[in-house]
């Protein structure tokens, strides 16, 4: 799927009036099929233009195309049914607890699956092999039958892009797949998934700590910082000096990834739970 | 500003000092004041004397009645008419409660905000934030309508008989059941759903894939709370013609028989303590 971002601003709907846009005229294209890797210090706005290109924010100027279409220009049924091509992993993996592995990476076919097979689906997994083929690529094959809190964070992690491998989506938009990954494994994860994207023709999005493993694994690099696009280059290009003026104040993140609080939609305060029912 | 160092002030000049004044201090005094100026009215519109109770002309015919349930009535007889109306009154919770599931799970999803589309970037539209709205608002007449009300209701419609206790419960409890349901459901963590939604799943899918197995455990022991709720309620509907246990202890009352009033509230203890270990062991199997 194509991607153009035309001077996209955000403004987060839960930040405070006056604070500045989260993300501020960002202007991109990306081709159908092409890799690219977003990198930036924390508070750089990285998720937000994620969260933009997925449809999961609108923009409050500029525009976002997707195949040449402006999604929220698109009436309601049709917007749900274009965001069935596109994939958007959180950081946090968003595996309910007491589900089994094996549901949680179905879970990336219900878009493309009617209601009745997804209840059978619930009751016996349908798609047994394609669930382990994609947990087999992430090293996970043998937790195809646990429990998603029976296992380790980094596991979790894992499932979470395993559901990509599965669904039919278009687009992916992954936002630090490697948070909770030791060297090695991110290597791996990373691995196959850029090979399963090229396979699938699959556009690939992803934010990442590491600036190391995305100069390694991805052809193209955007430093985002303070919500504005600092470069977009082939990532042989990116120099040391790129690197060193994006990362400035912020070196230490250079050096190795920071441990990031979840970020989802700060929203408002939580509703305390009823005591008396 | 910084607070002052035990070394920088005199112990006792500390209190006074204003950054150790609690500021939370003042209003706690005033909002327990304000509680007990409220609460005197209301004690004296319920005419709530307590110290009626321990005047001998009342105390000795509540002594005698309660002195009069034992031993409890046991004997075969009234055993068997017992199981049968037990029975009945089971029979008749478990059935309203069927019904009122009927009508509260379709409502409670329907008015489930966290099952927006349109709420997944933004504000809801206009049309869905109406309908939710209205299926909360059904929601709260039909639990707002007490269960013994609707009962004198269909006692007219259908005739004495457990059919009307079970119409009333239905009605009752589906306001409450679809209205806690939806509570239960929009406070739990939606981060697996909306995500799923985000991706293109329909609501349904996203309900089963995120949402239920975020709070199942919760609704299950819920459900099971308001089966014990709604075996109390029949018996309340008994003393208005709906038949079981309620029907039994009414005419018992009526003829001051403590043994088998007792009888009777050993059995209702007994269902409630079923419920109980019933919701513990549901609640351990989906934990």
């Amino acid at each position: 799927m194509k991607l153009v971002l035309q001077a996209a601003t955000v403004l987060h709907p839960s930040a405070p009036s006056g604070a500045p846009a989260a993300v501020r005229a960002a202007s991109l294209e990306v081709q159908a099929g092409e890799q690219l890797a977003i990198i930036g210090p924390s508070g750089a706005g990285k998720t937000t233009l994620l969260h933009l290109m997925a449809c999961a924010l609108r923009p409050t100027a500029g525009a976002v195309l997707l195949d040449g279409q402006d999604p929220w220009r698109l009436p309601r049924p049709a917007l749900q049914r274009l965001r069935k091509a596109l994939l958007l992993a959180p950081q946090v993996p968003p595996l309910p607890p007491r589900q089994r592995v094996v549901t949680a990476v179905l879970a990336g076919r219900l878009p493309h699956e009617s209601l009745w097979a997804s209840l059978r689906s619930l009751l016996h997994p349908q798609d047994l092999a394609l669930a382990h083929q994609a947990l087999a690529a992430f090293d996970l094959g043998d937790k195809l039958f646990e429990r998603v809190d029976r296992i380790s964070g980094g596991e979790r992690q894992r499932v979470g892009l395993a559901r990509a491998l599965v669904s039919q989506a278009r687009l992916w938009l992954v936002d630090e797949p490697l948070s909770a990954l030791d060297p090695t494994r991110s290597r791996h994860a990373l691995d196959a998934l850029t090979c399963a994207a090229r396979e699938r023709g699959a556009t690939l999005v992803a934010t990442l700590h590491h600036v190391d493993m995305a100069l390694a694994h991805f052809p193209r690099i955007v430093g985002l910082r303070d919500g504005a696009v600092a470069f977009d280059l082939p990532s042989a290009r990116v120099t040391p000096a790129h690197l060193q003026a994006l990362y400035a104040q912020h070196l230490h993140e250079l050096s190795g990834p920071v441990d990031l609080a979840p970020d989802e939609f700060p929203g408002g305060p939580v509703p305390v739970g009823m005591l008396c029912r | 500003m910084p607070p002052p160092t035990p070394a920088a002030a005199p112990h006792h000049r500390q209190l006074s000092a204003p950054a150790l004044r609690d500021p939370a201090w003042l209003p706690r005094v005033a909002w327990t004041l304000a509680a007990l100026a409220l609460l005197w009215p209301m004690g004296v519109l319920t005419e709530f004397r307590p110290w009626v109770l321990l005047e001998p002309g009342a105390l000795q015919p509540a002594i005698d009645f309660v002195g009069a349930f034992f031993p409890p009535r046991t004997d075969a007889d009234f055993l068997r008419l017992l199981l049968r109306e037990t029975w009945r009154t089971v029979a008749m919770a478990t059935a309203g409660l069927a019904l009122a599931l009927l009508l509260a799970v379709p409502l409670a999803l329907l008015s489930v905000r966290v099952l927006s589309l349109s709420g997944l970037a933004g504000r809801m539209a206009v049309g869905p934030a109406v309908l939710r709205q209205g299926v909360r608002w059904l929601l709260l007449v039909l639990r707002s309508v007490p269960e013994l009300v609707w009962a004198l209701v269909f006692v007219r419609v259908v005739g004495l008989g457990p059919t009307s206790g079970v119409l009333a419960i239905a009605l009752t409890y589906s306001g409450m059941l679809g209205k806690v349901y939806a509570d239960i459901l929009e406070s739990s963590d939606t981060h697996a759903a909306h995500s799923l939604m985000r991706n293109g799943t329909g609501r349904l899918q996203a309900f089963f894939y995120g949402l239920l197995p975020q709070s199942g455990a919760e609704l299950t022991s819920y459900t099971v709370y308001r089966w014990e709720c709604a075996i109390r309620s029949s018996a309340v509907l008994g003393f208005v013609g709906a038949g079981g246990l309620g029907q039994l202890t009414d005419s018992s009352m009526k003829m001051f028989n403590g043994a088998e009033v007792a009888s009777i509230l050993l059995v209702f203890v007994l269902l409630v303590w079923l419920a109980d270990r019933l919701s513990a062991a549901l609640r351990k199997d989906l934990a």
